[in-house]
């Protein structure tokens, strides 16, 4: 079961990194985010710096939902999804290690440039470290909860946008903890009560994603 | 022989004049690099120091010269997709597609080297200027360059879509360059082309000169390396091709 | 082993497709699946396969977990242009956990040996057709649902296909075959498809 596992992440992150495009497009998308919010209201940097963190979690939070659509659908175009759901490993498994890699390809580079593009907006340099703490855990909880979307939309193509509607009603308690503890962490108190109930979303999610997702493609696969 | 193998191998024909000049380019144009650089940094780094920011200025001679060819390689593969496009030129995209990710590479370093100098003299990294934010914009727009090119399978097909790409976003070097007059805040004014001639003082200007024709050599060493890589990896695409044919 | 059907039918978009298919086949038989186009044989192979639900009816498996001991075969291959050929299928080796898989002798026999490390983006119909069959090789499961199995086959991928149905179903194994019969299967049961209802009109 760990080698079936472990051969499921292996798959999709060497997909992901192999693909055209590949998994930085998701960080370039992010930094156009970052780039354009200052164009529309004017290089105030005092401003800037006041409305950084929440500039950088829309931006996490946008680039998250947007190689969503791939992660059920390019396997259910050629086929491998049928497959899959005649492996051994059950597919709440399957789910997991699959949003884990879309994760880890395309959720984790955004955690290590927001530090980065929080210079630019002028948030200081231990406030931007705090917030890509917060995007650790926030990142993952996004893109489990994602994998839903993605698994409704599995046999639809070009599903893209409509998963991101789909998605981001159910996103929202994480931007409102994430934001608070974010908030929170820059004050000096990292761990309070916004912390946890943050951190009990990231594993409410890590939990619901892939049985929701499972669930959802084997209906769907009835169609 | 089959047919279509010679005929393949005949389109690739043309680059073998391209290989055997690059064979001894590379090599000089990378020596003329490495003594222009090493002579303008020894020049820069004699100079007196400026008199409001102490040596720090002296990242200048980095930063600057990137800046220039950031928007000088644009133009290049601006007139490349022309290439490309109008007169079909073999070489023409293979030299696009080599140029990106340098001409990104230059404008990161700009843009980095512009916040390590920007933190001691503006006391931030990042201001949101004219020039600083038309650098990164053009960044950005290098790499959806390379995004586009790694998105498409077939070399030619992503030649022509990265090439009209590519003159769409030439319309922002113009920007770039004179965005400064426009909507300049606290960056300094351009100092060295203007119609009034140079403004900046000639004990740096040689230097920042000479630096300049070594970033420019550097550059085309590069290149010419970065478009030989890409020749083999589309010999190595077509051979697999062949390959996976021949063994039925 | 027993995979039988009872009754099955299947009814999509509204429209009944087939009503109380009924097979039963032990070790070593294969059914064949014909009838025109659109008259359902996919369908009953992915009903068979768990991949569609029962408008009607039920499958039964003696011998274990009827998922676990099938492999289907169908038009859409399965197969990442961007993996190699080797790639492909070592993955499915290690996802479906088999312990005896040998991939390397499966691309052997299916001529793909010479291919393992191209990208499977350069392979052709033939190629990538030979490539998800060798799945059938490389890990050892009791049921072989094939969908026009023989589909951009040359005349030397038929012979190999043939004689690699006719192996299996030598060491007992079960199978379906849904298509039009290029191949020279000599099925011990055959059910045409849109037959009652063509006798009806």
């Amino acid at each position: 079961m760990t080698r079936a596992f472990s051969a499921m992440l292996r798959r999709d992150l060497v997909l992901s990194l192999r693909a055209g495009g590949g998994a930085g497009i998701g960080v370039i998308f992010f930094l156009a985010v970052v780039m354009v919010v200052p164009f529309a209201i004017g290089p105030d940097q005092k401003l800037l710096s006041q409305i950084g963190p929440a500039i950088l979690w829309s931006g996490a939070l946008l680039a998250s939902l947007l190689g969503l659509d791939r992660v059920f659908g390019a396997d259910a175009e050629d086929g491998s999804l049928d497959l899959l759901l005649l492996a051994p490993l059950p597919l709440e498994v399957i789910a997991f290690a699959k949003a884990l890699a879309h994760w880890l390809a395309t959720g984790l580079p955004l955690v290590i440039a927001a530090p980065l593009f929080g210079l630019m907006l002028g948030v200081e340099g231990k406030a931007s470290l705090a917030l890509a703490a917060m995007l650790l855990v926030g990142t993952p909880a996004i893109a489990f909860l994602g994998l839903i979307g993605a698994a409704l939309a599995a046999s639809l193509s070009r599903a893209g946008l409509l998963i991101a509607v789909l998605i981001v009603p159910f996103t929202i308690p994480v931007l409102i903890f994430g934001t608070a503890a974010t908030e929170a962490a820059i004050a000096g108190t990292p761990f309070g009560t916004a912390f946890k109930l943050f951190a009990a979303l990231l594993l409410f999610s890590l939990v619901i994603g892939p049985v929701a997702a499972a669930a959802a493609l084997r209906i769907g696969r009835g169609t | 022989m089959p047919k279509t193998r010679g005929m393949k191998i005949g389109e690739l024909a043309n680059p073998n004049r391209f290989l055997r000049i690059a064979r001894f380019a590379i090599p000089l144009c990378a020596g003329l690099s490495a003594l222009l650089l090493a002579y303008g940094f020894y020049r820069g780094f004699h100079t007196p120091a400026e008199r409001d920011q102490g040596t720090v200025f002296r990242i200048m001679f980095v930063h600057v010269p990137s800046a220039w060819l950031a928007l000088g390689i644009y133009s290049l593969m601006a007139i490349a997709a022309l290439g490309t496009l109008v007169w079909r030129h073999p070489l023409a995209d293979v030299a696009q597609k080599a140029a990106a990710p340098i001409g990104a590479a230059f404008a990161l370093i700009c843009l980095v080297t512009g916040a390590i100098w920007g933190r001691p003299t503006w006391g931030t990294y990042w201001e949101w200027d004219g020039r600083l934010t038309s650098m990164l914009v053009l960044f950005v727009i290098y790499l959806g360059i390379i995004a586009l090119w790694r998105a498409f399978e077939e070399p030619l097909q992503a030649a022509k879509a990265v090439a009209i790409l590519t003159l769409v976003g030439f319309i922002n070097v113009p920007i770039v360059k004179f965005s400064v007059d426009w909507w300049s805040t606290l960056h300094q004014r351009a100092s060295v082309f203007r119609l009034d001639g140079p403004t900046m003082h000639p004990a740096y200007l040689s230097p920042l000169l000479v630096c300049a024709f070594g970033f420019s050599f550097l550059f085309a060493a590069l290149l010419m390396a970065a478009m030989r890589n890409e020749l083999m990896r589309r010999r190595v695409r077509t051979l697999t091709l062949f390959a996976a044919r021949e063994a039925r | 082993m027993r995979l039988t059907a009872n009754g099955v039918s299947c009814v999509r978009g509204g429209r009944k497709l087939y009503d109380r298919v009924s097979f039963s086949l032990t070790g070593g038989e294969l059914l064949l699946l014909s009838g025109a186009n659109g008259a359902g044989k996919t369908s009953l192979l992915r009903q068979v396969a768990g991949l569609l639900p029962l408008s009607g009816g039920e499958i039964g498996f003696e011998g274990g977990d009827l998922a676990e001991e099938t492999h289907f075969v169908g038009h859409a291959s399965g197969i990442k242009d961007t993996l190699s050929v080797a790639e492909n299928l070592a993955f499915w080796c290690s996802l479906y956990g088999s312990n005896d898989a040998a991939p390397a002798d499966a691309l052997a026999r299916l001529k793909l040996a010479p291919l393992a490390a191209l990208p499977a983006r350069v392979l052709s119909a033939g190629q990538k057709r030979r490539l998800a069959l060798s799945r059938l090789l490389a890990i050892r499961r009791a049921i072989w649902l094939l969908d026009e199995p023989d589909a951009a086959l040359d005349a030397e991928g038929r012979d190999t296909l043939l004689s690699i149905i006719t192996e299996h179903r030598a060491r007992g194994g079960i199978a379906i075959v849904a298509g039009h019969a290029t191949l020279a299967l000599m099925p011990s049961r055959e059910i045409v498809l849109g037959a009652a209802e063509a006798a009806a009109a």
